[in-house]
């Protein structure tokens, strides 16, 4: 075991893991945290806890992934590049794993223009494959950049992970930066929200045909819509997300009521259909501040119980 | 004026690898008041590398040019016709010249001949020092002058920190320290109550921070 995190043991035994998602609050109120906790326990196999996603400042992922574990829940930190030099992000991580995170998700962090300090200086001294390849070094040769060596057992015991986004342009490209990734040391990596099933198919069929899902654990991302609004905003304003017609009509065909109804129904079926997919090892549920629904979906995929390994 | 410094030779001569024939593109804009990349320059690299092949037994030919300016597409449209007969271009210009070649003659390997190394202005004959970072949002009028984005090494905006000694910055005893010089010219004008108030944050977005910069100048567009 590289960290003997319940995400790694899942999916080292082969089971088909779920992992859930978790945006901390704008705010100093852990007890926001502690309550999304109650609707993923039991749920799902690990939790990613975001890192200022969309560049909005919110509390640390760090405290986040803490105030989760307390709750019993697992968490899977995410990291980004953006606001961290490579002084700032080993010591995070050697704190991290200090204080008992398992997993680590290697992100360069959207761009801040995005957020609600555009003004602010980024740094991205390190990029994500640099990240991801830095948390190796110091996880498997216990060294940091520097080359400080770190004694054996005071390492930081951590499953890496990454993001990959199949619908991002050049398409051709981006099996190729999986592959770069891999090389990198990652462990697992989770996908940008899929909604274009046959394109993410044929990603995968190329991951498959190089050979790259022996050598990495692949977790479908799945975004249940909300709404109309969600999906159109998501087609149309979203960089990088692909969002076919055929899934705006669908919603469309529904009485407004149950926009929501059948976008939990799409992403069931989506879940079942990820299963079946060779080289699909997971899916990571995005129920963005609509993690109360996750037990319904959960329920809904035929998942549950997880397992216990 | 932009300054820039000629690579190591042994940079160079792994970029040229075993080309045959090459062309060395050198500018006669900033590159050449700071005597890194102008047809002098180019002259003596072309020079250098003739010589270090015709040693190794590899004879090579080297063409030179220098053109009006390498950040102006009508100058670097001037070598649409002899791109094609060489194995590589080594472009002396800041690194902005190679890009232009690059993305004007999609079929060439350019290669840059030198680092560029920052915005500033020559101190004493062959000293040059950084000035300015570009951030697009000058405030040096608050600073007596002085820029502590550029010149500053943590980029204070309400310095001086606790390393400053003796004029010197903390990193390097070579270093000015900014702020010693704005404190000073402040004093000296009976002005340091201007640096009383707290600055405040700085907005980064029109610096290189919001991303690649552009500036349309419709009056100017034909």
């Amino acid at each position: 075991m590289k960290s003997g995190s319940n995400l790694e043991k899942v999916l080292t035994a082969g089971h088909f893991a779920v992992t859930g998602e978790c945006g901390p609050p704008r705010s100093a109120d852990g007890s926001k945290v502690r309550d999304k906790a109650k609707y993923l326990k039991g749920y799902v196999d690990s939790v990613n806890v975001t890192d200022n996603q969309t560049s909005v400042v919110r509390l640390s992922s760090l405290a986040g992934v803490l105030l989760l574990q307390q709750e019993g829940v697992e968490a899977n930190m995410q990291m980004v590049c953006r606001d961290r030099n490579r002084i700032a992000i080993q010591s995070d991580i050697l704190g991290a794993a200090a204080l008992g995170v398992k997993n680590l998700l290697c992100l360069s962090g959207d761009h801040q223009r995005f957020g609600d300090h555009p003004e602010s200086k980024n740094v991205y001294d390190l990029d994500s494959i640099q990240l991801i390849q830095t948390v190796k070094m110091m996880r498997d040769e216990h060294r940091l950049i520097s080359g400080q060596e770190m004694e054996e057992g005071s390492e930081p015991r951590l499953f890496i992970g990454a993001a990959v986004n199949p619908f991002a342009d050049p398409f051709e490209y981006r099996v190729h930066r999986l592959a770069k990734k891999i090389a990198a040391g990652v462990d697992f990596v989770q996908t940008q929200c899929i909604y274009n099933m046959p394109k993410f198919r044929e990603y995968m069929r190329q991951a498959h045909d190089m050979g790259l899902t022996e050598k990495v654990f692949v977790l479908a991302g799945i975004t249940p819509m909300k709404s109309l609004g969600m999906a159109n905003y998501m087609k149309k304003s979203v960089p990088g997300m692909d969002v076919p017609d055929e899934v705006i009509a669908r919603l469309r065909g529904v009485d407004k009521k149950k926009y929501a109804e059948e976008g939990i129904k799409i992403a069931v079926e989506q879940m079942q259909e990820m299963k079946e997919i060779p080289g699909v090892a997971g899916v990571h549920l995005m129920a963005i501040e609509w993690e109360h629904m996750v037990p319904e979906i959960m329920e809904k995929t035929g998942f549950l119980p997880r397992p216990q390994v | 004026m932009i300054v820039g410094e000629r690579k190591p030779l042994s940079e160079i001569f792994d970029m040229i690898g075993e080309a045959k024939k090459i062309l060395i593109v050198g500018c006669k804009g900033c590159v050449t008041v700071c005597n890194a990349g102008g047809s002098k320059e180019v002259g003596i690299l072309a020079s250098i590398v003739r010589l270090a092949r015709k040693k190794e037994g590899a004879p090579i030919e080297v063409d030179e040019m220098t053109l009006e300016r390498q950040c102006d597409p009508e100058y670097i449209e001037t070598l649409a016709d002899r791109i094609g007969d060489y194995d590589l271009i080594l472009s002396m210009a800041c690194s902005i010249g190679p890009q232009y070649i690059a993305g004007r003659f999609p079929e060439a390997r350019v290669f840059p001949a030198l680092n560029t190394t920052f915005m500033g202005g020559s101190l004493e004959h062959g000293v040059w020092a950084e000035f300015c970072q570009a951030c697009g949002d000058c405030k040096i009028h608050l600073f007596g002058g002085f820029c502590p984005v550029a010149r500053c090494s943590k980029s204070l905006f309400n310095g001086p920190c606790g390393g400053s000694s003796g004029g010197k910055c903390e990193i390097d005893k070579n270093v000015d320290c900014v702020w010693h010089l704005i404190v000073t010219k402040l004093m000296e004008q009976g002005e340091l109550d201007r640096l009383n108030q707290v600055k405040p944050l700085k907005n980064w977005l029109t610096s290189r921070d919001g991303g690649p910069r552009k500036i349309v100048r419709e009056d100017l567009k034909l």
